[in-house]
């Protein structure tokens, strides 16, 4: 402890303006906090009021639009379910995902540890060509996979899109399992093929299970990659039965210039709560696969 | 650990299993075979039907040379298009970049709730665009917007605004959503940064009585450039390359005044059914998304921070 003598009516003079401090920077902290909250939920927000109101209520522009004038009302919710083919679009995406997912997976956990382990001499200039495969869009390739849909004779099918999501999602997700790989420990394997397993058994019995944390990140991030993507959807799949989320709620709840507006809303609210609280849970372990996959190694 | 060995040691196939060579190709031939067929050769073909007469109608293939090129450089719409484009990307990314600094600054704080403003900030990077403008399509309506009614109501307006009626605004909102979208994103990767500082770097600072301003730009923001920069490419690059936005907004509307590469080269390529010429508007993409990935991988490398 300091033996400095301090003159008590300034000590006080210095708590007091530290508390001050203190106390501003906490205030604007959380008023910044609450705004950008505000900012980014708020069209959710205004669409769960809008998806209960009533027509009387909605459709008059005199109307308050942030409350209830009227009773709320489930009537639209429901019509949503039982008058549209919303629970067909989620069905399809909950399918085409799921199976995207598993392709992606089964394609890109051996490719990550090729490229990670086993000391190829073309695994760095390999690691960023799959980046640079990553950044080229649909806007780019929709044309000629159109043509490559037809060829197959897929289109108008929604396995149109199982062929051509996995190349959206299997360079991202190689990517983020690389840092996840080079986030275990070498020894682990080592360990395991002096106790006799081969290489190949080493990378199914040990890295693979360690891998599990890693693997539930990627399987939320490339499904939710698959449920955003729009434009491959919309060129390649127009019956209304084979349609999925993404393109069926903007196409097929606005019926020319008839817009289901509170079935639509809530559609957007239904769809955007449970894929954010996912990504909120993982949101740690997608920042560390990041971070790890950019540092070299 | 088990001891056991899976196979004979001397077998071919426990070999097979040994020779890293082997493997390092055999794990990773699928994916490479997977993204040559359905990327690699795609990409090619998109080129080579910038230089054809393909159509939805007569898909066989004749070269026609420029052509293609020739009349969408006689189209007013395409340079219109072009000039969005670029206003979209750049306007955007300027406002990305300083709402992600701010936004990641609220996000590496300690506070009450935070869990809760976690998940509501997240919102608008993880719901599908089309769903999420389909709510800012509501909010934009020409009679209903609430936006229009808060501002009526400050008697600030005296009728509606026709957000997405008239060039100036439609252009506005576009980008508003953009924005909106991809902040959170950049917010993510510049945390990613902030979390990376070593505490006593910052702790020294503060020890030094350097204030919050000097140390965010003499410390923070100097040790997080390269996530800086890249989280601004990447907000670049969705911008760039996305039509969703625009086409569930305005279509291009009023007039073509909204209309980007992306959202033409969908109109034109797949609903006018001239392949050909999409494919030779959408190729006009290319090099700057090239630059771009460069860039990025260039930031990528000097993150050493950690």
């Amino acid at each position: 402890m300091s033996t400095a003598v301090v003159d008590p009516a300034q000590a006080t003079r210095l708590r007091r303006h530290y508390r001050r401090r203190h106390l501003l920077s906490r205030t604007a902290l959380y008023t910044a906090a609450v705004l950008a909250a505000l900012v980014c939920a708020g069209p959710f927000g205004y669409g769960a009021i809008t998806a209960l109101k009533l027509n009387a209520d909605l459709y008059d522009a005199s109307n308050n639009p942030f409350v209830f004038n009227e009773p709320a009302t489930l009537d639209h919710v429901v019509f949503l379910f039982t008058d549209t083919a919303f629970a067909t679009f989620v069905w399809n995406t909950m399918w085409v995902g799921l199976l995207v997912v598993a392709i992606t997976l089964a394609l890109a956990v051996p490719a990550a540890y090729a490229l990670t382990r086993l000391d190829r001499p073309w695994a760095g200039p390999m690691g960023i060509a799959i980046f640079f495969v990553y950044l080229v869009p649909p806007t780019l390739l929709f044309l000629s996979l159109s043509r490559l849909v037809v060829a197959t004779g897929l289109q108008d099918s929604t396995w149109s899109l199982v062929l051509i999501y996995p190349t959206i999602t299997i360079p991202v997700s190689t990517w983020l399992l690389i840092g996840f790989l080079k986030a275990l420990p070498r020894d682990i394997e080592e360990q395991a093929m002096v106790d006799g397993y081969s290489r190949l058994g080493a990378f199914t019995r040990t890295v693979v299970p360690l891998l599990f944390p890693g693997v539930v990140a990627i399987v939320v991030f490339a499904f939710t990659l698959v449920a955003s993507e729009f434009i491959y959807a919309l060129a390649f799949v127009s019956p209304s039965s084979e349609k999925v989320v993404s393109t069926g709620v903007p196409t097929e709840l606005i019926r020319g210039d008839v817009f289901f507006w509170q079935s639509l809303q809530a559609a957007g609210v239904l769809i955007a709560v449970p894929i954010a609280l996912l990504f909120n849970l993982l949101l740690a372990r997608f920042i560390s696969g990041f971070t790890q996959g950019a540092v070299k190694g | 650990m088990s001891s056991r060995a899976t196979a004979p040691q001397g077998s071919p196939l426990r070999q097979l299993a040994d020779r890293e060579g082997f493997l390092a190709w055999a794990m990773l031939l699928p994916a490479v075979v997977y993204i040559v067929l359905v990327v690699a050769v795609p990409f090619g073909l998109a080129v080579a039907f910038a230089f054809s007469d393909v159509t939805a109608g007569d898909p066989s293939y004749d070269w026609v040379g420029l052509r293609n090129f020739a009349r969408i450089f006689e189209d007013p719409v395409f340079w219109k298009a072009l000039g969005n484009t670029f206003v979209f990307t750049a306007v955007s990314m300027a406002l990305i970049i300083v709402l992600g600094k701010v936004l990641a600054n609220i996000l590496v704080a300690d506070f009450h709730g935070k869990w809760v403003v976690r998940f509501l900030v997240l919102l608008p990077w993880t719901t599908p665009v089309a769903l999420s403008t389909v709510a800012w399509l509501w909010l934009y309506d020409s009679v209903y917007s609430p936006i229009d009614w808060v501002l009526r109501n400050l008697g600030l307006i005296e009728n509606h605004l026709y957000f997405l009626g008239r060039p100036e605004l439609a252009t506005a909102s576009v980008i508003a959503v953009h924005v909106w979208r991809l902040v959170p994103l950049a917010a993510v990767i510049m945390m990613v940064g902030l979390l990376g500082i070593p505490t006593d770097v910052q702790d020294a600072a503060k020890v030094d009585g350097v204030g919050f301003w000097r140390r965010m730009f003499e410390v923070t923001i100097p040790l997080t450039m390269p996530l800086i920069a890249v989280a601004a490419l990447f907000g670049a690059i969705f911008t760039f390359t996305d039509m969703a936005v625009v086409y569930i907004l305005t279509r291009g509307g009023p007039t073509n005044s909204t209309q980007v590469l992306s959202s033409w080269a969908f109109i034109v390529g797949i609903e006018g059914g001239d392949i050909g010429q999409g494919a030779a508007i959408a190729l006009f993409l290319f090099p700057l998304l090239l630059a771009a990935a460069v860039l990025i991988l260039r930031a990528v490398r000097k993150i050493e921070v950690f």
